[in-house]
């Protein structure tokens, strides 16, 4: 492939709003609440129609047939780059939530940057998905502050979640082969310069919300390469389920 | 950003304007501003449309509904989806805005009082039933990607909220 780094950068990013999509996506009907459950599919339908924008792309650069579908179904889970932290599990409404959070900020601030892009179609996603993603931002931190200035328990739920997921962050900043070469072409975003101010913010929400910024430094990684939690396996099975049946089915 | 102006041949915005959007069938795509240039080269159309939201399944049911109703015009088109420059609720036309109204989902406010609704609580969305200002936010996220959902707390009145984009 001719533009094999752009390729991949572009699965790079589009893998996070895949995972975290179908994840959400997973609330749907199970919800603690009609509104929440709404909220959740309207943030998962979101994150898969901007990855169906980055898949068309990435199709086209591919230029050898694969369709927006076949990347996003037929992969194996060593192909897919997401982080980690978006393929952790819906444990619970703090969890679910917590995570949204952790992911929201960091989200927004990277496409801000890749509004930038020399890449013109890659700009134009950045441009539509940023709007759509300060509303997840404000709704996830929103309800980190309420879990966590709430009841005991929702903030023992919250405190407990976002220590956990507290090790999947520092994965954001760290940058793949791919995002090195995009960053030299002025298509990429140096996602290191983003390090300092996302601690900043998500500090400034955790104390509001009254909940303790985790002193942790030790941090997991490999999504970016392919090495996953166990946790993938079982998402893909249920994503790709369908294709894996039926090769080929349509709507 | 630069070309906010649509770009519509004459000949074409009457049929253009007879197809409605499949969710809120009262507007008119043209109304809802989703519509970016329509263009007549040799006896083909080329149309242009951007979507309101990345994943509004509402899309390609818009696509399919404006080359049928070009057909039935006597004309071939083709449909090719943009996404630059990004649609705001700004293109949504007066009348377009009055429509909402009408059916029953408040229409946008601006950018800043759409933040203070959705984030600090004020109560200044407009009942769609009765007018009352005593409104309140029941959830940020609606019946379709593009509203909220609000109560009036005067007439108990559940309605939707078309939510600023910009």
């Amino acid at each position: 492939m001719k533009n094999e780094n752009l390729y991949n950068y572009i699965l790079g990013i589009a893998d996070n709003s895949l995972i975290l999509g179908q994840r959400m996506g997973e609330l749907c009907g199970h919800g603690p609440s009609l509104e929440t459950d709404i909220a959740c599919t309207n943030i998962s339908l979101d994150l898969f129609g901007q990855v169906r924008s980055y898949f068309q792309y990435a199709s086209k650069i591919a230029g050898d047939g694969r369709t927006e579908d076949d990347i996003a179904m037929l992969r194996k889970e060593r192909e897919y780059k997401n982080v980690l932290l978006v393929e952790q599990p819906n444990t619970d409404f703090a969890y679910t939530l917590g995570r949204q959070f952790l992911f929201d900020v960091y989200h927004l601030a990277f496409l801000k940057e890749l509004q930038k892009s020399t890449d013109l179609t890659l700009s134009a996603i950045a441009n539509k998905c940023v709007k759509e993603v300060s509303y997840h931002e404000r709704f996830s931190s929103d309800w980190v502050k309420r879990l966590g200035d709430g009841t005991s328990e929702s903030k023992e739920k919250m405190q407990e979640a976002i220590n956990d997921l507290w090790t999947y962050t520092d994965e954001f900043f760290h940058q793949t082969d791919a995002d090195k070469a995009m960053v030299v072409e002025g298509i990429g975003v140096d996602v290191t310069k983003l390090k300092d101010s996302y601690y900043k913010e998500v500090s400034q929400v955790l104390e509001e919300a009254t909940i303790q910024v985790p002193e942790s430094k030790y941090f997991q990684k490999g999504g970016k390469q392919g090495i996953h939690t166990e946790h993938l396996g079982y998402l893909l099975s249920d994503l790709q389920y369908m294709q894996r049946t039926y090769p080929n089915m349509e709507w | 950003m630069t070309s906010t102006e649509q770009n519509i041949d004459k000949r074409l915005l009457s049929i253009l304007e007879q197809v409605s959007d499949p969710e809120i069938p009262v507007l008119s795509i043209m109304d809802m501003g989703v519509v970016r240039s329509a263009i007549l080269i040799d006896g083909k159309v080329k149309v242009e449309i951007t979507p309101t939201y990345s994943g509004c399944p509402a899309m390609d049911v818009i696509g399919d509904d404006i080359k049928k109703a070009l057909k039935d015009s006597g004309y071939e088109s083709e449909i090719d989806l943009i996404l630059h420059p990004a649609w705001t609720t700004d293109w949504i036309t007066p009348r377009g805005r009055k429509a909402l109204e009408d059916y029953g989902i408040a229409a946008p406010l601006d950018a800043e009082a759409d933040k203070d609704v959705l984030l600090n609580g004020k109560r200044i969305v407009k009942c769609t039933n009765c007018g009352s200002k005593n409104t309140r936010l029941v959830s940020q996220f609606g019946s379709t990607a593009c509203k909220a959902q609000f109560q009036c707390d005067d007439c108990q009145e559940p309605f939707d909220y078309f939510k600023c984009l910009k």
